[in-house]
C-alpha cells in the first residue's frame, strides 16, 4: 500500500525559474482582482509608489529612503504570494507539458462504410468525432477516448500513469475503456471514439493540471469572503485612525502628523490577512496536485474537497479489502480418502480452469503434495467448463490402456450432492459438516466428487490484505466508516468483514444496492466515497460524494466519477480522503496562524506610530510603553513588522506546497495540536521574527 | 475591598449560575408552546390577544416573512413614540405639563427605546411626560427586549431544526415572551421595588424645604414598574436622569443587587433556552461559560484598577461619581454587568471609573455586546462569533466546518462577517467623524484622551445599543441626536438582519451525525477559541481607538497626569 508518487522536489530549479518569471505577470490587475486580500496589498504598494515618486519630484527629502523600503516591500508581498502561486501551478504545468507530448498531431485509421464493406482512410486526430470507429493496430497510438468495441490488445499507458507495465484492453466487460495518446503494443483492436476533439481525457487532465479551468471550491469562497471582510474592517480601523491620530496630534499640540499615508498602509498590510490570502490559491491549486502525484485525477478542486468531508467509504470487498481473489487455502477429505487423491482429482479437475480460484488449486496441490500440473490436453480428456445452470466444472476421461472412464465434477455442495445422487451415489454426513464448517468461517466450500464418490472438499478463501484493519481502525478514528461491499453470501461476508475489521457490510450487493445504500447514507447526512469500474457502477459512482473510477474500468464509470485512479488502486480511496483533510487543515492553520500574527503587528506598529502623542516634559509619550518589544525606532518597528509579514508568506510557502503534516486522529486531538502550534505560535513567531529584523535592521542602518 | 463586598460579588456570580437552568428551563417550554405553571391564568389572555389581532401562531414563516413582520412592527413602534413625543404637550397624564419634546431629539429617542438601547440624550423627569414615560417608553421596554428574544429563538431553530423552511412564527414569538416572561417578571420585580421604596404613582413632582433651608424637587410618577422593566429587559433607560443612582430608583442595597441581578438574568438564561432548543444543555453552557468567563475576568481587571493606588489622588477605591450609598465594588460591579448586558443603566457615573475600569467598559461593549448582552441580542451576538470561530478553526480538523451538524458555508460566513462589520464600521466612522468637526468636539467635558474616550464611547454605545453614558459629553445636539439615531439603527438591525439571514440558511440543511471526525463545540476548549475569536476580533478592530483613549489614559494617570 506505499503511495507511489512521482515525487519531484518541492523546489525544482526550471519550476522556480519559471515560477518567478510568473510572479511578475500575474501583477496584471485583472489576475490580481481574483484575490481582493493581495489586491488591496497591489493597490497600497501603488499608492505608495506614486506618493515616493511625487516626493521625489518635488524634492522632498524626509522619509525618502523609509517610504522607498515600505513601498519596495509591499511589492514583494505581493510578488511573493504571486510566487506562491506560481509555485503551485508550476508543478501542474511541467506535468501539463508532459502530457502535452502524448497529444502531439495523431494519424487515426478510421473505417468508413458501413458493415461488411467498411474502408479504412487516414484522418488526423483532431477531425475525429464522437461514434467514429477507428483501428489500431501494433505500434499505432491511440488517437482518441474511446471504447473497444472489436479485439483485445495489450496497451502502453506510461504516457497517461507513469506505470510502465502495459495494460490489457478487451472489447466488453469492464475493461473496455482506452485512452488518447497510449499505445496499443501488440494485437488489433477497433476503438469506437467518445469525445469530442478538445474534450478528451487528456485535454481535461492538461487543463486540470495546468490549474487553466480552476474555479474555487466552496470552502475557498467562504474563506475569501471572511478574508476580505476583515480586510474592510482593517481597512475601517486604519482610515478612522487617520482622525483619532489627528485629534491626539492637537490635544497633545504637536505640529507634525504622526502618520503619514505610507506608514498607515504598512499598517492595513500588516493587519490584512496577506498570509493566508496569500497563499490560499497556492493550497489548493497543490492539493490537486498532491492527488497528481499520486496518480488521482479530479474533475474539479471541489471533489478534493468532499473527499475530506466524507464520513463513509463504500469499499469493494475484492480488491480493496482483500488480494484480488478467493485462494485455495486447505484440502478437506471424506471419511476414508486418502490426501493425496483429494488433491490430485482437484488439481486434475483445475487444469483447465483459468480462473485465479483454479489457478489457485492447481498451486496449493502442487506445494502440499508435490502433484505436477500434468500434461491433460490429450484428446481422451475433455473439460467440462462451469455453467451456471450446473454450477460445477471438471474433467472426463475416456477409458484408455486399462484404465476405466472417469468423471471428476468440483462445485458448490449442494450441486455436487445432486450430480452424486443421480449416480447412485451418497453424499457423506461428514462432508456435510465440512461444508458448513468451511462457510460459516467465511471461506467458499467447494466440493470434489470422482464418478459417484464425493472425495472431500476444496476450501476457498479471501485472503485479507495485510495491515488493512489499523487502517481501518485509524480511520474508525478519523470518525470514518467502512462499509465492505461483496457479491458474497452473509455467511461469508460476516467472517470476512469481521477479519478486515470494517464497520458494516453489505452482502450479495448489487449495484442497485449500493446506489441506495449511498442515498440512504445521504439522506442521514453523511458524505460518501466509493470506488467503481464497471458500467453498472456509473450511476452510484455518480450518486457517491466522491466516486473514484478506476482507469481500467469502462468509459461510463470513469465519466460517472468526479476522480480517476490511473493506478486502478481501489485503497487508494483512503489517501484520497487524507488528501482532502489534510487540504482543508492546513487552510485552516495558515488561516489560525494569519489572524494570530495581527497582534504582535499592532504592538510593533501602533507604538511606533503614537510614541510622541501626550508627552510629557520633552521624552516618550505614555504610549510607548506598549513598545514590549523594545524595538529600536519607530521607522525600524514599521519596517521589521512590513518585513516579517512580506517574508513569513515564503517562509511558508513549503507549507501551503506540502500540506501542513497529517495524522489519521480524531477531531478533538488534530484540533488540540493544530491550535497549539498554529494558534499559539502565531501569536509568538511574529513577536520573536519581527524583534530579529528589527535587530538586522538597526544593524544594518536601514531605518 | 471589603469581606462583605467580595461575599456579594461572589453570590452574584453565583446566583447568575442558578438562575440559569431554572429560567432558561422555563423559557424553553414557553417557545415551544408546552405547559408552564402560568398557563391556566395566561393562555386565555394569550388566546384573546391572537384573536384580537388576528394572529395565527400556528402559521409558520419563513426568514424573510418572520424579519419583515419584525422590522414592520418596529418601525410602527418607533414612529408612535416619535410622534407621542412631539405632541405630549397636548396629551394627558402631564402633571408637569412638559411641552412636546424637540425632534431631532424625539427622532434618537424613539430609535432608542426602540432598538433596546434606552440612550438618553435627555434627563427623564424634565424632558418626558408620564403618558410617554409609561405608554411610550415603557411599553417599548417591553416589546424591543421580546423582539431580541424573538430573532435569537428563531435563530435558535434555524439551528435545530433539519432540512426544514420555516423558523416559526414572529407575532407569536413577541406575544408569548412578552406575557409569558417578561410581564411576569416585571410585575414581581415592580412590587418588590416599590416595597423597598421606589416611587409609583401619577403625582406631580413635590417640593420640599431642606434642612438648609434651599427648596428642593422631589419628582414623582409610575417609576417602579418602568425600572422593573428597563433592567430586566436590558433597556436601562432610567425614569430619572441619575438612573440607578437616583435614590428613588434604587433606594436600598436589596434594590441595588436585585437590580443588577435582573439586568443579566434573562440574557444569562437564554444560554440554557438554546441548548434545550437544540437538543444538548451543553452547547448552552459552552456559551453562557464563554460569557461568564469574559465578564468574571473583566470585572476582576476593573476591581483591580478600581482598587489600585491612584497615582494622581492618591487613594485607592476612589469615591467621586461613584454610587456613595453603596461603595465601589457596587459601583464597579453594576458598571461591569451594564455594559456586558447592553443594559445602560448606570448607578455611577462611568466617567469617573479609573481609566482601565472605565476602558473595560468600553470593551464590554465593543466586543459587540456578547458578554451576556441585550436580552436575545446577547445571544445571538454571541452566535454570531460561534460560526466565526468554527470556521476559522473548524478547517483545522480537516472537514468543512460544521456546526451542530450543520456545514457553515459561503452564506453564514458572508452574514456572520456583516454583523461584525456593520457594527464596527458605525462606531469608527462615526467616532472619526465627530473627532474631526467641531460639531462633535465642542460637546466634549474633557481634553486629552478622556475627551476622546467620551466620544468613543458614546458611539459604542449607540450601536452596541447598550445606552449607557460615559457622562461629561453633552449628547443632547442636533448632531449627535442625528449620528446616534443613525448609530442606533445600524447596530440593530445591521446584526439582526443578517442573523436572521443566518437563521434562514441554516435552517434547510440536512445534519451530518457527529462523530469522532466532527470538530467537537460542547466542550472546554471550544469555550478558549470562542473567548479568543471575540476578544483578537474586537480588540484587533478597536485596538487603535481604544490604544488613543483608555490605554492612553492609563499609561498617563500612571506617569502622574489625570483627566
Amino acid at each position: 500500500m506505499e503511495p507511489k508518487s512521482k515525487a519531484r522536489p518541492l523546489f525544482d530549479a526550471p519550476i522556480v525559474r519559471r515560477a518567478v518569471g510568473d510572479s511578475f505577470r500575474k501583477l496584471d490587475p485583472r489576475q490580481q482582482a481574483r484575490n481582493p486580500v493581495i489586491f488591496v496589498v497591489a493597490i497600497g504598494a501603488t499608492l505608495t509608489t506614486i506618493i515616493l515618486i511625487a516626493d521625489l519630484v518635488r524634492g522632498n527629502t524626509v522619509e525618502l529612503a523609509f517610504n522607498a523600503q515600505i513601498a519596495l516591500w509591499l511589492w514583494f508581498t505581493v510578488l511573493f504570494a504571486n510566487f506562491a502561486e506560481a509555485m503551485a501551478e508550476g508543478r501542474g504545468k511541467a506535468q501539463a507539458d508532459s502530457l502535452r507530448r502524448a497529444r502531439r498531431e495523431l494519424v487515426a485509421r478510421r473505417l468508413v462504410g458501413s458493415n461488411g464493406r467498411q474502408k479504412e482512410e487516414q484522418v488526423p486526430a483532431s477531425q475525429l468525432r464522437r461514434g467514429d470507429l477507428v483501428v489500431c493496430e501494433t505500434g499505432d497510438p491511440i488517437p482518441g477516448d474511446g471504447e473497444v468495441v472489436e479485439g483485445i490488445a495489450s496497451v502502453d499507458e506510461s504516457a497517461i500513469t507513469g506505470e510502465s507495465a502495459p495494460v490489457i484492453r478487451e472489447s466488453g466487460g469492464d475493461r473496455s475503456a482506452v485512452t488518447g495518446g497510449t499505445r496499443v503494443l501488440s494485437d488489433r483492436i477497433v476503438v469506437r471514439i467518445t469525445a469530442e476533439p478538445g474534450s478528451s481525457f487528456l485535454d481535461r487532465m492538461i487543463a486540470l493540471v495546468e490549474g487553466a479551468k480552476r474555479q474555487k471550491t466552496p470552502n475557498e469562497i467562504a474563506l475569501t469572503i471572511l478574508l476580505s471582510g476583515l480586510t474592510i474592517i482593517f481597512l475601517l480601523a486604519v482610515v478612522s485612525l487617520r482622525p483619532f491620530a489627528a485629534y491626539a496630534e492637537a490635544e497633545s499640540g504637536l505640529t507634525r502628523a504622526t502618520t503619514s499615508v505610507p506608514v498607515l498602509i504598512a499598517l492595513l498590510v500588516c493587519l490584512i490577512p496577506t498570509t493566508i490570502g496569500g497563499l490560499l490559491s497556492a493550497i489548493g491549486i497543490s492539493g490537486m496536485d498532491r492527488l497528481i502525484q499520486r496518480n488521482v485525477l479530479a474533475t474539479s478542486g471541489r471533489a478534493v474537497e468532499a473527499a475530506g468531508d466524507v464520513d463513509v467509504l463504500l469499499l469493494d470487498k475484492t480488491g480493496t479489502i482483500t488480494l484480488g481473489n478467493r485462494m485455495a487455502t486447505a484440502f478437506h477429505t471424506a471419511q476414508g480418502v486418502a490426501q493425496t487423491d483429494l488433491a490430485d482429482a482437484a488439481q486434475l479437475s483445475s487444469l483447465a480452469d483459468e480462473t485465479p480460484e483454479g489457478r489457485s488449486i492447481v498451486v496449493l496441490a502442487k506445494e502440499r503434495y508435490g502433484l505436477r500440473g500434468r500434461e491433460v490436453a490429450e484428446p481422451h480428456a475433455q473439460f467440462v467448463p462451469f455453467t451456471a445452470q450446473t454450477r460445477m466444472s471438471g474433467v472426463d476421461f475416456a477409458a484408455r490402456n486399462g484404465t476405466p472412464a472417469m468423471t471428476i465434477r468440483k462445485g458448490a455442495a449442494d450441486a455436487v450432492k445432486r450430480y452424486v445422487q443421480e449416480l447412485g451415489g451418497a453424499f457423506p454426513a461428514g462432508v456435510e459438516d465440512i461444508v458448513n464448517g468451511i462457510a460459516k468461517g467465511g471461506g467458499t466450500p467447494l466440493v470434489v466428487a470422482r464418478d459417484r464418490d464425493v472425495l472431500g472438499v476444496i476450501e476457498l478463501k479471501d485472503i485479507v490484505k495485510g495491515g488493512i484493519s489499523e487502517r481501518f481502525a485509524q480511520l474508525r478514528q478519523m470518525g470514518i466508516r467502512t462499509v465492505m461491499i461483496t457479491g458474497d453470501n452473509p455467511l461469508t461476508a460476516t467472517a470476512i468483514a469481521a477479519e478486515a475489521g470494517v464497520d458494516d457490510f453489505m452482502a450479495q450487493a448489487t449495484p442497485e444496492d449500493k446506489l441506495q445504500r449511498i442515498r440512504a447514507e445521504q439522506a442521514a447526512g453523511h458524505l460518501v466515497a466509493m470506488t467503481g469500474d464497471g458500467t453498472n457502477d456509473a450511476p452510484a459512482l455518480a450518486q457517491a460524494n466522491v466516486g473514484v473510477a478506476m482507469n481500467t474500468g469502462t468509459q461510463a464509470a470513469r465519466e460517472a466519477g468526479n476522480m480517476v485512479d490511473l493506478d486502478s488502486d481501489p485503497t487508494k480511496l483512503i489517501e484520497v480522503v487524507e488528501i482532502g483533510k489534510q487540504l482543508l487543515m492546513t487552510r485552516g492553520a495558515l488561516t489560525t496562524f494569519s489572524i494570530a500574527n495581527d497582534v504582535a503587528k499592532y504592538f510593533a506598529i501602533l507604538p511606533a506610530l503614537f510614541a510622541t502623542l501626550y508627552a510629557v516634559g520633552g521624552g516618550d509619550g505614555p504610549l510607548s510603553a506598549l513598545n514590549v518589544m523594545r524595538l529600536a525606532s519607530p521607522q525600524s518597528a514599521i519596517l521589521s513588522a512590513i518585513i516579517f509579514n512580506a517574508l513569513i508568506i515564503v517562509a511558508l510557502i513549503p507549507l501551503a506546497l506540502r500540506g501542513i503534516p497529517y495524522r489519521p486522529v480524531g477531531a478533538a486531538a488534530a484540533l488540540r495540536r493544530n491550535l497549539l502550534v498554529y494558534g499559539l505560535g502565531g501569536l509568538i513567531v511574529p513577536f520573536v521574527g519581527i524583534k530579529i529584523i528589527d535587530l538586522l535592521v538597526a544593524a544594518l542602518g536601514l531605518a | 475591598m471589603s469581606a462583605l463586598e467580595i461575599v456579594q460579588v461572589v453570590l452574584y456570580l453565583l446566583l447568575l449560575i442558578a438562575i440559569t437552568p431554572l429560567l432558561g428551563g422555563y423559557m424553553k417550554r414557553v417557545f415551544d408552546g408546552e405547559r408552564t405553571f402560568l398557563t391556566p391564568v395566561l393562555r386565555p389572555v394569550e388566546n384573546l390577544i391572537y384573536r384580537l389581532s388576528g394572529i395565527k401562531p400556528e402559521v409558520e414563516q419563513h426568514w424573510k416573512e418572520y424579519t419583515l413582520a419584525l422590522l414592520a412592527f418596529n418601525i410602527l413602534g418607533f414612529l408612535l413614540l416619535f410622534v407621542m413625543q412631539l405632541l405630549q404637550g397636548v396629551l394627558p397624564l402631564n402633571p408637569e405639563g412638559l411641552p412636546g419634546v424637540e425632534p431631532w431629539l424625539a427622532f434618537n429617542t424613539a430609535t432608542s427605546f426602540m432598538t433596546n438601547t434606552n440612550w438618553q440624550s435627555y434627563a427623564g423627569e424634565t424632558t418626558m411626560s408620564q403618558l410617554t414615560q409609561m405608554v411610550g417608553l415603557g411599553v417599548q421596554n417591553f416589546l424591543s427586549a421580546a423582539t431580541g428574544i424573538a430573532v435569537v429563538i428563531a435563530l435558535t431553530r434555524g439551528l435545530a431544526r433539519k432540512s426544514a423552511k420555516t423558523l416559526g412564527n414572529f407575532w407569536a414569538d413577541l406575544v408569548r415572551s412578552t406575557l409569558y416572561i417578561l410581564l411576569p417578571l416585571a410585575l414581581v420585580f415592580a412590587l418588590i421595588l416599590v416595597s423597598q421604596g421606589v416611587v409609583q404613582n401619577f403625582d406631580a413632582n413635590v417640593t420640599a424645604t431642606t434642612l438648609t433651608g434651599e427648596t428642593q424637587v422631589l419628582p414623582q410618577g409610575p417609576a417602579a414598574s418602568q425600572i422593573a422593566i428597563k433592567q430586566i429587559g436590558s433597556n436601562g433607560g432610567g425614569f430619572y436622569n441619575a438612573n440607578s443612582a437616583h435614590p428613588y430608583e434604587n433606594p436600598t442595597p436589596l434594590t441595588n443587587f436585585l437590580e443588577m441581578f435582573a439586568l443579566l438574568a434573562i440574557a444569562a438564561a437564554l444560554t440554557n433556552t438554546y441548548g434545550r432548543m437544540v437538543g444538548s444543555t451543553r452547547q448552552g453552557w459552552v456559551i453562557f461559560a464563554a460569557m461568564f468567563a469574559l465578564f468574571a475576568v473583566l470585572l476582576g481587571v476593573m476591581l483591580l484598577s478600581e482598587y489600585s493606588a491612584n497615582p494622581v489622588l492618591g487613594v485607592a477605591g476612589a469615591m467621586e461619581g461613584k454610587e456613595t450609598r453603596f461603595g465601589v465594588a457596587n459601583s464597579v460591579l453594576w458598571a461591569g454587568a451594564t455594559t456586558s448586558a447592553s443594559n445602560g443603566s448606570v448607578n455611577a457615573m462611568h466617567s469617573s471609573l479609573s481609566p482601565l475600569a472605565g476602558g473595560v467598559a468600553l470593551l464590554n461593549m465593543l466586543l459587540g455586546e456578547v458578554i451576556f448582552g441585550g436580552v436575545g441580542a446577547g445571544l445571538y451576538g454571541m452566535l454570531v462569533f460561534v460560526i466565526l470561530t468554527v470556521f476559522i478553526a473548524g478547517l483545522m480538523v480537516g472537514r468543512t466546518p460544521e456546526y451542530l451538524g450543520k456545514k457553515i458555508e459561503a452564506r453564514e460566513v458572508q452574514m456572520a462577517t456583516l454583523a461584525v462589520l456593520f457594527p464596527a464600521a458605525s462606531i469608527l466612522l462615526l467616532t472619526a467623524l465627530a473627532t474631526a468637526v467641531d460639531a462633535g468636539l465642542s460637546s466634549r467635558l474633557s481634553a486629552g484622551p478622556h475627551g476622546f474616550s467620551e466620544i468613543l464611547y458614546t458611539y459604542t454605545s449607540a450601536t452596541a445599543n447598550n445606552g449607557s453614558a460615559f457622562a461629561g459629553l453633552n449628547a443632547n445636539t442636533a448632531f449627535y441626536n442625528i449620528t446616534l439615531g443613525l448609530a442606533l439603527w445600524v447596530g440593530r438591525f445591521g446584526v439582526i438582519i443578517p442573523v436572521m439571514a443566518i437563521a434562514g440558511s441554516m435552517v434547510g440543511k440536512t445534519v451530518a451525525p457527529p462523530s469522532l471526525g466532527t470538530f467537537p463545540t460542547d466542550r472546554p476548549l471550544f469555550v478558549g477559541m470562542l473567548i479568543a475569536v471575540v476578544v483578537i476580533v474586537g480588540a484587533l478592530t478597536f485596538f487603535p481607538a481604544l490604544s488613543l483613549g483608555p490605554v492612553a489614559e492609563h499609561f498617563l494617570l500612571a506617569a502622574g497626569q489625570g483627566f
